[in-house]
């Protein structure tokens, strides 16, 4: 693989082919970064062995999705202990992300000793805020009022729990598709959240990066399993004017990727267990690997941010 | 819940029982009820699916909703017609009795695309 950048529109030192080539290495815990224009891969493992920072940036973040604390049958009976690894492998960073992004399912079955177990396990990790949006395994009782009271307190959530923040310049959006959901649909962001979303970029100029961060995919990654959101266009659709839109999703508990415009979708990996591709199963639902095998199919997102730069490098690693 | 209603009256208890079946019953307790019916009918929760996804009843008989996923899932009346389940686990029943005769339809409130219907007919 060559690094030499035939084609640079963006002056970002990535071609297209450049891009590919990351979308390839997604996965299999590759971290990358750009250095003086060259784009330069190094595992996981490597860079927390040198012992070398990262090149300075201005912003980094890490998502952590699908902890599923609770759950205990075949495919992980221990997810407590996934979660705990995941978290060392944050400790370990040489450049610890400024925050934490959960997107969803912390716990299995909704219930408080789970959240007291994940909030517990959770102390260990060096970076201490910590964003979150609920899936629908945290909100079983139908109205996500724990969930609320626990984790979107502090970020004094709107309607069912949305949110927005900045942090160094970007935009971040925390949005809620797990509740009230139709007989037959999709995930759902309904119509207050969509008029909230309206009205809070409104006032954006069109160079603000953005990120949102979801719990279902917001774009339709297989509906025929409920993998997508119904009204997602919708929202998107506010979003198309900016340069940078970076959507950030879990509930699929794999690594999937797709870019359209200015817009990159990203699904994360669980630290719980994984699920079957698209299709590739009667169902979606826990998938039982080989115990060798667990844990190079869950893991974690790295995101960071350079200024003046059009897209965000997303990175996953994975636990193994 | 159990220990309360035991401490009230007989009719009481014959009148929260009759009520408690028609809208949910958990695990054992329709278990020692179910002699009192004829007929119980099933629904297989598997792979993400209402198994049958259409079920023909009569009135006043019982039906029962199994999950057999490793994932939770509901059993809600899209018409809000019967009284929802809790979530269900692995293994976990649902029971209600089909009131008066009509077509009801249900889904999972965490995974949408999971829908089935209820035909009641008459007894």
């Amino acid at each position: 693989m060559s690094d030499y950048i035939s084609h640079d529109h963006e002056h970002d030192g990535i071609d297209r082919r450049g891009f590919l080539q990351c979308m390839a290495w997604a996965g299999t815990g590759l971290l990358w970064t750009i250095s003086g224009g060259v784009l330069v891969s190094k595992t996981l493992a490597q860079v927390a062995k040198a012992g070398t920072p990262l090149p300075a940036t201005d912003l980094s973040f890490l998502q952590i999705s699908d902890s599923h604390i609770g759950f205990s049958k075949e495919a992980n009976k221990d997810v407590t202990e996934t979660f705990k690894i995941a978290l060392d492998r944050i400790n370990a960073m040489p450049t610890p992300p400024s925050f934490l992004i959960h997107t969803g399912d912390i716990s299995q079955l909704s219930k408080p000793e789970e959240f007291d177990t994940f909030d517990e396990v959770l102390k260990s990790c060096r970076t201490k805020d910590v964003f979150y949006v609920p899936g629908e395994h945290d909100v079983l009782d139908g109205s996500g009022k724990l969930y609320r009271e626990r984790y979107l307190k502090s970020v004094e959530g709107k309607g069912s729990g949305w949110y927005s923040f900045n942090k160094n310049g970007v935009h971040f959006i925390g949005l809620v598709n797990v509740l009230n959901l139709q007989a037959g649909g999709l995930g759902q962001l309904g119509d207050d959240q969509l008029e909230w979303l309206e009205a809070d970029v409104k006032g954006l100029g069109t160079s603000t990066p953005i990120v949102v961060f979801a719990h279902i995919p917001l774009w339709a990654v297989y509906p025929e399993w409920g993998w997508g959101t119904s009204d997602s266009e919708q929202a998107l659709g506010y979003l198309k004017r900016f340069g940078s839109v970076t959507v950030l999703n879990g509930h699929i508990h794999q690594v999937l990727q797709k870019v359209e415009g200015n817009v990159m979708f990203h699904t994360a990996m669980s630290t719980a267990f994984p699920q079957p591709a698209p299709g590739t199963a009667p169902s979606p639902g826990p998938m039982t690997v080989p115990a060798d095998k667990l844990r190079g199919m869950l893991g974690l997102t790295s995101v960071r941010y350079v200024q003046g730069k059009s897209s965000l490098a997303v990175v996953d690693s994975n636990l193994s | 819940m159990y220990r309360l209603i035991r401490n009230q009256t007989a009719l009481i208890i014959l009148a929260i029982s009759l009520s408690f079946l028609t809208n949910f019953a958990l695990g054992q307790a329709e278990k020692g009820a179910s002699a009192d019916v004829a007929k119980t009918n099933q629904i297989v929760i598997k792979d993400f699916h209402f198994t049958p996804q259409t079920l023909t009843v009569k009135a006043g008989e019982k039906i029962t909703w199994i999950n057999r996923d490793e994932e939770p899932h509901t059993v809600v009346s899209v018409e809000k017609q019967f009284k929802k389940s809790g979530p269900l686990d692995t293994d976990q029943e649902f029971t209600v009795t089909a009131g008066a005769p009509g077509t009801y339809t249900y889904f999972c409130s965490v995974h949408p695309k999971m829908t089935g219907t209820i035909i009641v007919e008459k007894s």
